[in-house]
């Protein structure tokens, strides 16, 4: 099978569609940026905490803001979190309710509002909540009629059922008849109730780590980008690695202005997408340069538009193959890698479709530009052919 | 190229055969649930896989080491130091202080008599002046002030002891596999992950607690507040401050009385003076912990209380005055804190053993991922693994036919390494890590498409089948190692800045891209000669 073969399409003829596509792509992320969503940052950058919660039931967010709201957790956000069908929920602490010195006690008011407020008080009187209970808790349930071994194996056994098997949540205390002795479930009944929801996720973030993390991330940025001008530069000639710089912020721009246009929280781990992209979308480029070289030398009576037309559609075949099979890859992980890595997911298939596109709309035309930019100023028009011969 | 197809064969099986071992060492059987335990259960003597914090579940902490404490306790010894020697030579009159509580580094020694000054001169040069610090006299008296370089290897010092003592504390928690290690590029920070982590709480209190003891003479109050204490003291002198506390243990049932109290700045008994501590219980069968001093500390403890018979002491632990006693007589070696309930004795106990921490800590950043999370991560994330190799090796098979069987063996065989590369680095899988995982199968049949293109260009073009192999691989070669590089640039500053789940994907990324590299170019290579081999001269190549 055979796709995209002898294929001769004028792209340079069409670098004003391609740069009207590229601006209302840019301007619209930009707009969003400033005037709409803003950059959406995730807590790891702005700090805060965030508690994941999952919910037995479908969840109901106006009792839970009345629950926070009770124990003095007011204007708290909800946001549910993945398909509804996952019944599970964010919230949200600001960062002004995050004191650096007691890091971990908003959680624990989550924790505490949502068993006596959301489960209600009569379900908890005195007993242990078996959906969030530490192995250690249980066990200590279950040593005095089972001793102190067999309640430690038990409780290793629970805990792993309900973790392992259950997503944290238990059905029924029944269920556990599975795993462990009939003595043991009816200790746990007696003792112990089901709240119906579990802790998944915390995150905490002081603020001196969110404007550091800040501050490395668009570090790694800056010196990523670097290091592929620095690259191109030793490989072909600068104005070849600005051209691919360039390109590539392109690429980010567009990425991020689609994180803001969703309004889609950009995390450490979406940084890490980018900065991957960043790598990833001057592949292409690179190959497509690579083309336009050796051409240059072997075409030396045409002119420069002809050559990078020429090159471009040379390679075509090649650049949809491979950024379709990675982007084959990145979408199977986009829709089968769950919600943790959604967003990740989701930046790498914005990235690849965008990277793609800007090698041949974007780095290309450039150097077409910039060679006749230099033409107009009336000096030297031939691209310089690069420093080492290929065969 | 051709020659020698038995030798490259036999390479490429043996190092199959060894990846494969990185990946499941010995397995207890042969069947999918013991397979798989092998690969993240390592057996002693192979380091095997790791599942990251964001798999298996545990706490991520960041810690801040207050470093300016150790800097001010190492100038408090100073003053301590200089008063002494100043006393020594007869000077009287003379105050040495610390002004600014901001500025740890900086002494003050004020108030020397004119007749004098020579002599304090002479004394402060030959003591300070070649020992890390710098003298200036000004207008009403000298500055000692602590070199940079000084400040800094204390500070350094203060994190590398931070560290031995966290990790001493974790492993006396039993916490396996804990990492604990400097954090940042020189902010003083420290990152502590805890996989497995049931009970974070209990966990962050034992590392938090700097456990560290003072014992200090008390010269003020109980004062029942601040206020009250600012009140009838007017001021606090240079060489004292207030510090919170309750005198008497609580009764039973009863919240102890906080009430504050004027001490000596410089303690008479801290740090490195204690050499044991034990739970116990005191006489009315109420847990308490007793601590026992070193010799030389005992000596200078038993010359300071017998001539201070009738004043009071205290026991500071960690900025809180926790006993107040009255000297009856001189005391040598021993002491006690009571007001504790017994899983804190035993932790305290535990703490004063492996040492005091050298400054507080704050927590800067915690993220702690429940069990279940890190269960449903890992089948999602192999899930998505799956199929998206599934639906390339699909592709690659249905695009280039029989050079597909060819590409998809080379991505089976860049798979094997990448994890078997782990397993003997033992390098850490993150759920990011897995995305590592599968990014990489995309990207490493990149290598193959740009081989296979350029081969069916040269077809195209008339060459024969050898010929177009050759020069296929020949021309591909150049922009392999290009697209690698570009890639592995932006993986390597990942792992520079990143940590935890970033961090390891980096590293599946840059293991995957040089697997990567070995099969895409060699093994693929191999292949297709040894089909060529196996063809009559001219045969078409299914491609």
């Amino acid at each position: 099978m055979e796709l995209f073969r002898g294929i001769n399409v004028d792209w340079l003829g069409k670098k004003w569609y391609f740069l009207g596509f590229s601006l209302i792509f840019s301007i619209a992320g930009i707009l969003s940026m400033l005037f709409w969503h803003g950059i959406p940052l995730g807590v790891d950058f702005t700090g805060g905490t965030k508690v994941y919660v999952k919910f037995e039931q479908a969840p109901d967010s106006g009792r839970i803001t009345q629950a926070l709201d009770k124990a003095g957790l007011h204007d708290a956000p909800i946001q549910s979190f993945g398909p509804p069908a996952n019944h599970e929920v964010i919230v949200s602490l600001p960062q002004s309710q995050t004191s650096e010195s007691q890091l971990d006690a908003g959680r624990a008011k989550i924790v505490a509002a949502l068993e006596t407020n959301y489960v209600g008080a009569a379900a908890a009187a005195g007993k242990l909540d078996l959906d969030n209970a530490s192995r250690g808790q249980i066990t200590d349930l279950l040593t005095p009629s089972a001793g102190a071994q067999a309640a430690q194996q038990a409780a290793v056994a629970v805990a792993n059922y309900r973790d392992t098997q259950k997503s944290g949540l238990l059905g029924s205390v029944d269920e556990l008849s599975a795993v462990t002795t009939p003595a043991n479930v009816a200790t746990l009944k007696q003792g112990s109730y089901l709240s119906g929801f579990t802790i998944r996720n915390v995150e905490i973030v002081g603020p001196q780590v969110g404007s550091q993390l800040k501050k490395q991330a668009f570090l790694a940025t800056i010196y990523s980008l670097a290091g592929m001008l620095v690259y191109l530069w030793f490989r072909f000639e600068l104005i070849y690695g600005v051209a691919a710089v360039v390109a590539v912020f392109h690429d980010t721009l567009i990425t991020i202005g689609a994180f803001s246009l969703t309004n889609r929280e950009i995390s450490l781990t979406v940084v890490a997408a980018v900065l991957t992209l960043v790598g990833y979308s001057m592949n292409d480029t690179i190959v497509v340069f690579d083309r336009i070289r050796e051409n240059l030398r072997t075409r030396r009576r045409e002119g420069l538009s002809a050559v990078v037309n020429r090159s471009i559609n040379q390679t075509m075949s090649r650049t949809i193959l491979t950024s379709g099979l990675t982007f084959l890859t990145v979408l199977s992980l986009f829709l089968f890698g769950g919600e943790v890595l959604h967003n990740f997911s989701f930046a790498l298939v914005v990235g690849i479709l965008i990277g793609t596109y800007s090698s041949i709309a974007v780095a290309a035309p450039m150097l077409v530009a910039y060679q006749d930019w230099r033409a107009a100023r009336g000096k030297t028009a031939s691209l310089p052919a690069g420093k080492r011969a290929r065969v | 190229m051709r020659k020698n197809l038995g030798g490259k064969t036999a390479l490429i099986v043996v190092l199959l055969l060894i990846f494969v071992y990185g990946i499941f060492g010995t397995p207890a059987g042969v069947n999918l649930k013991s397979l798989g335990a092998s690969m993240i259960n390592p057996s002693a003597g192979r380091s095997g896989i790791h599942l990251g914090l964001d798999l298996r579940g545990g706490t991520h902490l960041i810690l801040q080491v207050m470093v300016d404490e150790a800097v001010s306790a190492a100038t408090d010894s100073d003053v301590g130091r200089l008063d002494t020697a100043l006393k020594q030579a007869g000077v009287t009159g003379a105050v040495v202080s610390k002004p600014d509580p901001t500025k740890p580094e900086i002494v003050r020694v004020t108030g020397v008599p004119t007749d004098k000054t020579g002599q304090v001169r002479d004394l402060l040069n030959t003591r300070f002046a070649n020992a890390g610090y710098d003298v200036s006299s000004g207008d009403n008296g000298f500055t000692v002030t602590m070199q940079a370089s000084q400040a800094k290897a204390i500070r350094d010092r203060a994190v590398q002891q931070a560290i031995e003592t966290i990790r001493d504390r974790v492993d006396r928690l039993g916490v396996s596999e804990p990492v604990i290690q400097e954090y940042g590029l020189g902010a003083n920070q420290i990152l502590v992950e805890l996989p497995g982590i049931d009970d974070p709480a209990r966990v962050k209190d034992i590392i938090q607690s700097t456990a560290r003891l003072e014992i200090h003479q008390v010269i003020g109050g109980p004062y029942p507040d601040d206020a009250t204490a600012m009140q009838a003291l007017t001021t606090v002198p240079a060489d004292a401050m207030l510090m919170h506390g309750s005198a008497e243990p609580a009764a039973p049932g009863e919240a102890p009385v906080d009430q504050v109290f004027e001490l000596k700045r410089i303690p008479e008994v801290a740090g490195n003076d204690f050499r044991d501590a034990q739970p116990a219980q005191d006489e009315n069968g109420r847990p308490q912990v007793s601590f026992q001093l070193t010799n030389a500390a005992g000596d200078r403890f038993y010359q300071f209380t017998s001539t201070n018979v009738g004043n009071r002491l205290g026991v500071v632990l960690d900025g809180q005055v926790r006993e107040v006693a009255n000297i009856q007589q001189a005391i040598r070696d021993s002491g006690r804190i009571t007001g504790l309930d017994k899983q804190k004795a035993t932790d305290l106990s535990m703490m004063l053993r492996t040492g005091a921490l050298p400054a507080s800590i704050h927590f800067l950043e915690e993220r702690t991922v429940g069990p279940s999370l890190g269960a449903d991560s890992i089948r999602q994330g192999v899930y998505a693994a799956v199929a998206g190799m599934l639906a390339v090796m699909a592709f690659m098979l249905i695009y280039y036919r029989g050079a597909g069987i060819n590409a998809d063996l080379a991505l089976f065989l860049n798979l094997v390494i990448l994890l078997g590369f782990m397993g003997f680095t033992g390098s850490t899988l993150t759920l990011p890590g897995i995305a590592g995982v599968i990014l990489t199968i995309g990207m490493g049949v990149d290598s193959n498409v740009l081989i296979f293109e350029r081969i069916r260009e040269e077809l195209h073009a008339g060459k024969a089948a050898a010929a177009a192999v050759d020069q296929g691989f020949a021309h591909a070669w150049l922009t392999i190692i290009d697209t690698h590089v570009t890639t592995m640039v932006s993986a390597a500053i990942l792992f520079l800045f990143g940590t935890g789940p970033v961090r390891g994907f980096a590293v599946t990324l840059i293991f995957g891209l040089f697997a990567n590299l070995f099969t895409a170019v060699f093994v693929s290579r191999v292949i297709f000669d040894a089909i060529l081999r196996r063809k009559p001269a001219g045969a078409v190549l299914s491609i």
